[in-house]
């Protein structure tokens, strides 16, 4: 076998490739994050004026409609404009390297799955400059709300939502196809399905149901739209139409979509906890295979969003028992990473911090979940904040702290240098209080019956509401010392070696960052399972001696 | 520390006390969880009540326990299976444990299953008590199963829900309010509909949550248990005033109840309770009064508009 070399000497490529349609997956990867984080500036200053108006019972800071487009343009902009496109982003960071692959099976696709986000991202924010002001109807959209117009324009802020929602489901679709492809047929030569890092395993179950779940929504908006501007009458009872129609269309695709969300997590999970445990993964095949499990039983569970809504009683009983299947997949993960933590090597760098706060929010919001799928208690608690704080703990406790720790852990493969340790703590410190300070409260206030999408309170919420805004503030600070770590390490961090963590991994046998093709004609033979933390087993035929060579060209590097 | 070499045993009797000190702490930690649960909710002011309430106690304390028991291993490991300073060596590479795995398989199908039927009992009996909801022109020999059958109500109440006003009609009585007055301990039947868009019919003392779908009449029943004043809120997003959306709910004695209806009956009709009119017409006067909005319903013409701001008991 002929051994890469990696020339120090290679032309540096220029930044203005990152404004351009550029089909390299790292590339484009970069892109997504960074427009993610973009979009979740917007969302969080939107979240910072719904938690100042909530900090008081009365409404009082913005006019009501101003409240109901601020809350539902939050939730709009946080999920399709932030957590799917940086997961993607990771998606296309993650998926060529690790398994080896020199870029995405369909880069053209790939590029013009990433440029839609930009225009319906901009089409979406748009929306709160026409007459009427942007969508209010909840990121549900449910109608009869989302189609009564005030003002009766053609152009106005829920038609555009919709139209966003639509481009976004095209968007995640041919993302969706792109991911799927490249992970069955671009495989690394002897990376069989059970040598696949599980990061490849939850990617593919998550994209999977994108593909299943999606048309179902995008449909669904579609329908909607033609409701709202070509008097259609497929949701209005009036002309035959049934709005609860429109709820089976809106989370058949929606709930799953949690678990677009969620299962790459549990792959960042299960990626770093043998890193910074220095133990292989523990029963790695029944955690990729828990995966698929999940898959399966989150398209079965949709109808426990609308149980209050005139569900037949053998309904809501077979949608309990199906959701509460899905925590035993989930349990077997969580297991198997206490397994992989026990007797371990711990090592408390900042990505191991947010993976143990992730783990904990995340048992904590499954807890809760168990108990929003029992339909009596449900019934009390759905649409209260009890609900709010439940998903929250899900997403931003669970999901955004796993997405804080894979920019962490993989900064330095993909940029070339180290973040800052000590910013890193503080963020995660932060963060870790702000959150629970944040969405525990809004637990109490859901079990007393405050509903949630309120713009006023009975004064006995109070309490509760202020300590929830004080934990949202400290949440948004929160965000300070992550911009300055990214900012100031991308331009000055400390130059990063091909495998800072020295952890295992194809993408760790690539110099950081990676050449444009990755590994190009010189794709290494994979001979062994994934997370062979202290086995001393190599991972691929000639380690040895394509890590030396990745160590004279730092050597090289640095002392020129 | 604990970072044993392979050739210990694993299970020392130590160990063991240990572990079993654990699952007593957390059992006592759970069953106090559990009691406390209670006071978390608003007071129980119906029969589904004290149902729901035993429901969530007990998930309460099942969750505690699993949480507590998770939380204890992260601490454990995050304080005695540090690396120490400089160990840059692998840990004991363990790659799984069959038994291990079955045995955190079956326990956590076993305890949701619990949970399943305890929730399915609960709904069953809930069904029987009467708050199940029942879509008119339904079988109604169903409709009738909801009760014991010596205790029909006389009639249904109707619940009208509009953007933004809630109106309470009792036909029998030819009475109206925008309050809602009970006779405690006296089952009753609503008939839920909306003119315009969804509503949510949602009394937390009661536990119990419909909702309120246009195009449709829904019967919804339940039995009132505590003389009180408790709110009633709008719980699916219903728009610009969703949150002002709300009403009272007056659990009275019998005879009170009476004689509040035959009171009631002489008062001329007058407009009821609607916060989105009054507040819609306070922000007309406004030069920048926000996006646009549709306009509030006006307010139901009523016998008694009754009060949304005197002090509730939830």
């Amino acid at each position: 076998m002929t051994l890469a070399t990696f020339p120090a000497s290679e032309p540096k490529p220029s930044w203005t490739r990152y404004f351009s349609f550029n089909t390299d997956a790292k590339v484009i990867g970069i892109q997504y994050i960074v427009l993610a984080f973009f979009f979740f500036l917007i969302g969080g200053l939107l979240a910072m004026i719904i938690r100042g108006e909530l900090i008081t019972p009365e409404a009082d800071l913005v006019d009501r409609t101003v409240y109901n487009g601020i809350y539902t343009m939050h939730g709009t902009i946080m999920l399709f404009l932030f957590i799917f496109p940086v997961l993607n982003g990771l998606n296309n960071l993650l998926i060529p390297t690790m398994i080896g692959a020199p870029d995405m099976a369909f880069p053209r696709l790939n590029a013009v799955a990433f440029w839609l986000v930009p225009i319906f991202g901009t089409l979406l924010i748009a929306s709160f400059f026409v007459p009427g002001g942007p969508a209010y109807s909840g990121w549900w959209s449910y109608p009869p709300v989302s189609v009564q117009n005030p003002l009766g324009h053609l152009v106005n802020g829920q038609g555009m939502w919709l139209t966003a929602v639509a481009l976004s489901g095209v968007s995640s679709i041919m993302g969706a196809v792109n991911f799927v492809t490249t992970i069955i047929r671009m495989r690394a030569p002897g990376m069989t399905w059970f040598r696949m890092p599980v990061f490849c395993w939850t990617a593919l179950a998550a994209q999977s149901l994108q593909l299943i779940g999606l048309p179902a929504l995008t449909g669904g908006a579609i329908m909607l739209l033609f409701d709202l501007v070509a008097g259609t009458t497929f949701y209005d009872p009036s002309g035959g139409g049934d709005p609860v129609l429109y709820q089976h269309f809106f989370w058949f695709y929606s709930h799953p979509a949690v678990y677009v969300i969620i299962l790459p997590v549990f792959g960042i999970f299960s990626e770093l906890f043998p890193v910074y445990a220095r133990k292989p993964l523990f029963g790695y095949v029944y955690v990729s295979l828990a995966s698929f499990i999940i898959v399966g039983l989150g398209l079965i569970v949709w109808v426990h969003h609308f149980f209050t809504s005139g569900v037949p009683q053998w309904m809501r009983n077979l949608f309990m028992v199906n959701t509460m299947l899905i925590s035993v997949p989930t349990g077997v993960k969580v297991f198997a990473w206490l397994g992989t933590l026990w007797r371990g090597k711990i090592r408390l760098t900042t990505p191991m911090l947010f993976c143990l706060g992730g783990l904990f929010n995340f048992v904590f919001a499954g807890i809760t979940g168990v108990m929003l799928a029992t339909v009596p208690v449900d019934i009390h608690v759905s649409n209260t904040y009890f609900v709010v704080g439940h998903f929250h703990y899900v997403i931003y406790g669970a999901a955004v702290m796993g997405i804080f720790a894979a920019i962490y852990h993989w900064f330095p493969k993909f940029i070339g240098r180290m973040p800052y340790e000590g910013l890193g703590k503080l963020h995660f410190l932060l963060t870790f209080i702000g959150a629970n300070l944040n969405f525990l409260p809004m637990h109490p206030l859901g079990l007393m019956g405050m509903p949630r999408r309120v713009s006023s309170y009975d004064p006995e919420f109070a309490f509760w509401n202020v300590l929830a805004s004080l934990g949202a503030f400290l949440l948004g600070v929160s965000i300070i010392p992550f911009l300055l770590n990214m900012i100031s390490s991308w331009i000055r961090g400390p130059k990063s070696t091909h495998n800072p963590w020295n952890a295992i991994g194809l993408e760790w046998l690539l110099p950081s960052p990676p050449a444009e093709d990755n590994f190009g004609e010189h794709v290494p033979v994979v001979i062994s399972k994934p997370y062979g933390y202290g086995l001393g087993k190599p991972l691929v035929e000639h380690q040895a001696e394509i890590e030396q060579a990745l160590t004279a060209a730092e050597l090289q590097e640095s002392s020129r | 520390m604990t970072s044993a070499s392979p050739q210990k045993p694993r299970f020392t009797l130590l160990s063991m006390l240990g572990l079993a000190l654990l699952v007593l702490v957390l059992v006592a930690l759970s069953w106090w969880m559990g009691q406390q649960a209670y006071h978390w909710l608003p007071v129980q002011a119906s029969t589904a009540a004290p149902l729901v309430d035993g429901l969530f106690s007990f998930e309460t304390a099942v969750g505690t326990f699993v949480f507590g028991g998770v939380v204890a291993v992260m601490i454990w490991v995050v304080l005695m299976h540090r690396a120490e300073k400089y160990d840059e060596t692998d840990a004991e590479p363990i790659e799984g444990n069959t038994k291990l795995e079955v045995i955190w398989t079956a326990i956590p199908f076993v305890l949701v299953m619990a949970i399943a039927v305890y929730a399915i009992r609960v709904n069953t009996s809930l069904g029987v008590l009467g708050p199940m909801e029942h879509i008119h022109q339904d079988n109604p020999a169903e409709e009738i199963g909801g009760y014991p059958g010596d205790r029909l109500p006389a009639e249904a109440i109707e619940v009208v829900a509009r953007q933004w006003s809630w109106e309470f009609r009792y036909p029998a009585a030819n009475v109206s309010s925008t309050e809602l007055h009970l006779a405690v301990d006296e089952p009753v039947t609503f008939r839920l509909v909306s003119e315009d868009v969804l509503h949510g019919f949602f009394v937390p003392a009661f536990r119990l949550k419909q909702d309120v779908v246009p195009g449709r009449a829904i019967n919804f029943n339940l039995t009132p248990t505590r003389e009180g004043r408790y709110r009633l809120r709008d719980s699916q997003f219903s728009g610009t005033w969703f949150a002002a959306n709300q009403a009272d709910v007056v659990v009275e004695s019998g005879d009170a109840h009476a004689a509040w209806l035959k009171q009631a009956e002489k008062l001329p009709l007058q407009s009821g309770i609607s916060d989105a009119v009054d507040e819609y017409a306070a922000r007309a006067k406004k030069a920048n009064p926000g996006w646009a909005t549709v306009p509030p319903a006006p307010p139901p013409q009523v016998n008694v508009p009754g009060s949304n701001n005197l002090p509730h008991d939830a």
